[in-house]
């Protein structure tokens, strides 16, 4: 990977863990001691190459990386105009990105000697790549899960406990990522002795959103080689769904400094953006402070939190990695969204044309570059990150549909 | 305000009487505003030397169950931080002397907006104490409170090591608040012997009062917290009482706020029955 520059948009967060104003350490004194533990963990670790090569490990004979860059040849020919490369990490073991952050996570958390490991979800993606991890390492692992989503992603839930994890329903507000994120803070306080919290996304206090960041970027670094070898130059645009950001920051951050590459994250719309009933963060929140850091929410005007909602359980979140909130201030990233409807349209359109059948979350990405290919010339090129698959969610597309299985 | 903080007024008092402080807790708008009103003013009769009033969150991370349902209720009856700011200033004008603290997470009062501080402290508040804002982050809010005459009261917890604590001391005016247990509010409660170990190390490093929260339920315990520290907060406790007191709807019974005050005088009375030496 190049070495940042002195100017270079890869050098954050700072020391207090800052994205420009955004990111930070905002918890309880009593989990302070224990972040500040993890911060100084995980610096040891990343610089540690028996760790490091461990993990690349596990990344090349577990989980199956390099993910293939996929040219999407009739998805390409069909919208008629920029060419349309996936990153496939939805053929990662687990289904999806997650567990590429997650075996740095639980790697670290055997270093630091806990025995125990949390994790919230929301798809049940980041729980699924968890109990995976935990089933290869002999350590007992508790998930948290809104019951809405335990409601709406059964075969998760069920794979979850196959892999010996203990599923917590959180019924808390709207029972979701937001309520499953509290809920395993709250454990965590109670149980910082012997208890690593694995979390999930780009998000949460500091060194969180950089380790997360920091292991996804694999996606980006596999990204930039293969589209070298394929195509002997850079993208032109990369496009990926937030909902905490962890895909789209882990395919963006080495590509920052490169001025040539577009980037679109794309925010679940719900049912539109001008409703009560979306996850656009970026689009329609403003900055304040949730879980550990500062950085864009959903927020009424006395800064309660207010519920997302998106058909993707992924998506459905509140806030965004703090990282987001400074790539979209300074504008490096452009941030948009797509609908409920938009992207059970994509899920469709790609599950026929290209034989790949995508999970919610990428196809709101997916959504987006169908909006947006035609309009580009044939030369430019585009990745889409194809973050995980949609097996867990033929059952929300089916019901939508209005088929019965 | 003029004069010596009324928080270091209050604990200089019970010094000289011998005695620690009960810190009894609500939940602003719990569960309406009249109850929560009412419980407000009857605290000091009831027994309160200082009072801890909370601001309802969508997302109390270190909350227990207890406190995060008197939460809900508290939003549902309209709480706002500038309601709760009123109530402070209705409570201040029959009441100049009782100390009120604020609780609350950060996410509202960056909400309310950088006159916060000086809006709390004309209502009446006296100390803040902001959950998810260790000293690590208060460079923004700090000197606003610090200007607005505000002390900051922080948590220290069995994980905060001596390293640590000096840190967060130096930070910290008014009292330390002592975190009893590692975990949520509500949950479980420390024993005599971890109590007895813990609050001489805070000791060592500063002249603060200390009261002691977290787990603090019954009038035994707080006489405990009392004894071995300056002063007991309970909170959850009292949620519980008013919760159990509610009909199936949720609403208050006119007996409500009483049953809560009843249990304050309990816990008063066996804070008081602690001789301390001066």
């Amino acid at each position: 990977m190049n070495k940042p520059l002195p100017n270079s948009l890869r050098q954050g967060p700072d020391a207090r863990g800052r994205f420009g104003p955004y990111g930070g350490r905002f918890v309880a004194e009593t989990l302070m001691p224990l972040i500040l533990e993890v911060e100084k963990a995980y610096e040891e670790a990343k610089h540690d190459p028996a760790f490091m090569n461990e993990w690349r490990r596990l990344l090349t004979h577990y989980v199956g990386r390099p993910s293939p860059l996929w040219l999407a040849e009739r998805l390409t020919q069909k919208l008629g105009g920029a060419k349309i490369y996936f990153k496939r990490d939805e053929l990662n073991h687990t289904g999806a990105h997650k567990i590429n952050a997650v075996l740095g996570q639980i790697m670290l958390a055997k270093r630091m000697g806990k025995t125990r490991i949390i994790a919230e979800t929301g798809a049940g993606q980041h729980g699924v790549a968890t109990a995976t991890a935990c089933a290869l390492f002999d350590l007992p692992c508790t998930v948290f899960m809104g019951a809405t989503d335990v409601e709406r992603q059964q075969p998760n839930v069920f794979r979850m406990k196959l892999l010996g994890a203990e599923v917590v329903p959180v019924t808390s507000g709207a029972a979701t990522l937001k309520d499953a994120m509290n809920e395993g803070l709250r454990d965590w306080v109670a149980n910082v002795h012997d208890t690593y919290y694995c979390i999930g996304t780009v998000a949460g206090p500091h060194p969180f959103p950089m380790m997360v960041r920091d292991f996804q970027s694999v996606i980006g670094t596999e990204a930039r080689e293969q589209m070298m070898a394929a195509e002997g130059r850079l993208p032109d645009l990369l496009v990926a769904a937030i909902g905490g950001g962890s895909n789209a920051m882990g395919l963006f951050y080495p590509f920052l400094d490169d001025a040539s590459v577009a980037m679109h994250g794309v925010e679940a719309a719900g049912k539109g953006v001008d409703t009560e009933e979306h996850a656009a963060s970026l689009t329609k929140g403003r900055p304040g402070v949730l879980h550990g850091n500062r950085t864009y929410l959903l927020q009424d005007e006395f800064g309660q939190i207010m519920e997302a909602h998106s058909i993707s359980a992924g998506l459905d979140y509140p806030g965004v990695g703090p990282e987001h909130s400074w790539l979209h201030d300074i504008k490096r990233v452009e941030y948009t969204s797509a609908t409920d409807d938009e992207a059970l349209s994509a899920f469709q359109l790609c599950s026929k044309m290209e034989g790949i059948i995508p999970a919610l979350e990428p196809a709101h990405a997916l959504a987006h570059v169908i909006k947006i290919a035609p309009s580009m010339p044939k030369d430019k090129l585009i990745i889409m990150n194809m973050c995980g698959r949609g097996d867990k969610d033929i059952f929300t597309v089916a019901r939508t549909l209005g088929v019965s299985m | 305000m003029t004069g010596i903080p009324r928080i270091a007024a209050r604990f200089a008092a019970l010094r000289a009487e011998g005695r620690g402080a009960l810190i009894p807790f609500l939940e602003a708008f719990d569960p309406d505003r009249a109850t929560a009103m009412e419980i407000l003013r009857g605290f000091p009769g009831a027994g309160a030397d200082l009072i801890e009033i909370g601001c309802p969150f969508t997302d109390p991370m270190a909350d227990g169950p207890t406190v995060q349902r008197a939460g809900q209720r508290g939003l549902k009856a309209g709480a706002t931080l500038a309601g709760t700011l009123q109530m402070v200033r209705e409570f201040r004008a029959g009441d100049a002397a009782t100390p009120i603290i604020l609780m609350g997470y950060y996410n509202p009062i960056l909400s309310y907006g950088a006159n916060f501080c000086a809006d709390a402290a004309a209502a009446g508040v006296d100390g803040l104490i902001i959950v998810d804002v260790p000293p690590e982050e208060a460079d923004e809010i700090e000197p606003q409170a610090r200007a607005a005459g505000l002390d900051m009261i922080r948590l220290i917890a069995p994980t905060t090591d001596d390293a640590r604590m000096i840190k967060v001391l130096a930070a910290t005016s008014g009292f330390i608040y002592y975190v009893a247990i590692t975990g949520i509010t509500g949950t479980r409660s420390a024993t005599g012997a971890e109590l007895a170990e813990a609050i001489p190390r805070i000791r060592k490093h500063t002249k603060l009062p200390i009261a002691i929260g977290f787990g603090v339920r019954t009038p035994e315990q707080a006489a405990e917290a009392a004894r071995i520290a300056d002063g007991a907060v309970v909170a959850s406790a009292l949620i519980d009482v008013l919760a159990a007191d509610l009909d199936a709807e949720g609403h208050a019974k006119p007996g409500t706020a009483q049953k809560v005050l009843d249990q304050v005088a309990a816990l008063a009375s066996a804070v008081r029955s602690v001789k301390k030496g001066a």
